[in-house]
């Protein structure tokens, strides 16, 4: 029997008032830039993140101790319109060579000078392949139990 | 994490129910909306709704759709990956700005 067990993607979109070229290199070369810093894997804070530009490249990110931590890869580069990343990161923040899920981000012409950037994170179900850390997650309290319970409490002031 | 998108699900009533429904097992629309007093296309929108928040998942068997509640926690880091992605295109289209006016 064909069993395929398919979480929704996470689907964004923003406007920006650029043409699609310039937009695609401030997401791309400048993702040092707008990444937020709160978000790093290595032990030092973040001091830029890199995006190879080529099919192929790698995606990391340099602590200001100088350490390179991997993100991903460049599954798809395709300027102006469209970029593949290979996002290979866990639940717990952590580079795991054997996971890919992809987000591919979008560049569409919206009006003579502006881009509507469209961005999908899909295949995360495969994040569901590393059980170990999703139990975990269920358990806690911010997990299944912690949600129900803050869903019911909301509920009962309501 | 916010967990804002999980309570405006369940915050309707009908919706509450259809997800109540498949905490007793999988289960197709035609079976969820048996018993409720709404349509089925009524209940594939809501189940849209609780697919999106990570409380319910789908699996095809042949031609059938089935839909369970998601025992694996996607729900809780589909919601983080959601609030990230918010946050990093914010910050994106905010830097697109800035260096736009900067050429000006």
């Amino acid at each position: 029997m064909n069993r395929t067990v398919t979480p929704a993607p996470v689907r964004k979109s923003v406007r920006v008032n650029a043409p699609p070229d310039r937009a695609f290199e401030v997401f791309t070369a400048g993702i040092g830039r707008w990444w937020p810093k709160s978000h790093h894997i290595g032990a030092s804070d973040l001091d830029t993140h890199v995006i190879e530009p080529k099919e192929g490249g790698r995606w990391y990110e340099r602590g200001i101790d100088g350490a390179e931590c991997e993100v991903g890869k460049v599954l798809v580069w395709d300027p102006p319109a469209r970029l593949v990343l290979g996002w290979q990161l866990t639940s717990d923040w952590k580079f795991d060579p054997k996971l890919m899920t992809e987000v591919e981000v979008r560049f569409i012409p919206d009006g003579p000078n502006a881009t509507r950037v469209e961005l999908e994170h899909r295949n995360l179900d495969r994040f569901g392949d590393r059980s170990g850390a999703f139990r975990a997650q269920i358990d806690s309290p911010e997990g299944w139990g912690g949600l129900l319970q803050l869903f019911a409490q909301s509920a009962s002031q309501g | 994490m916010t967990y804002d998108k999980t309570l405006t699900a369940l915050a309707d009533t009908t919706r509450r129910r259809v997800f109540e429904k498949l905490r007793s097992g999988p289960k197709t629309v035609g079976t969820i909306a048996r018993g409720l007093p709404v349509s089925r296309p009524a209940v594939s929108q809501h189940l849209r709704v609780l697919k999106e928040a990570g409380l319910v998942a789908e699996r095809s068997e042949g031609t059938r759709r089935i839909y369970y509640v998601d025992p694996r926690g996607i729900g809780a880091l589909r919601k983080w990956l959601d609030q990230f992605w918010s946050d990093a295109l914010q910050t994106y289209a905010d830097e697109v700005e800035r260096t736009e006016r900067k050429q000006l």
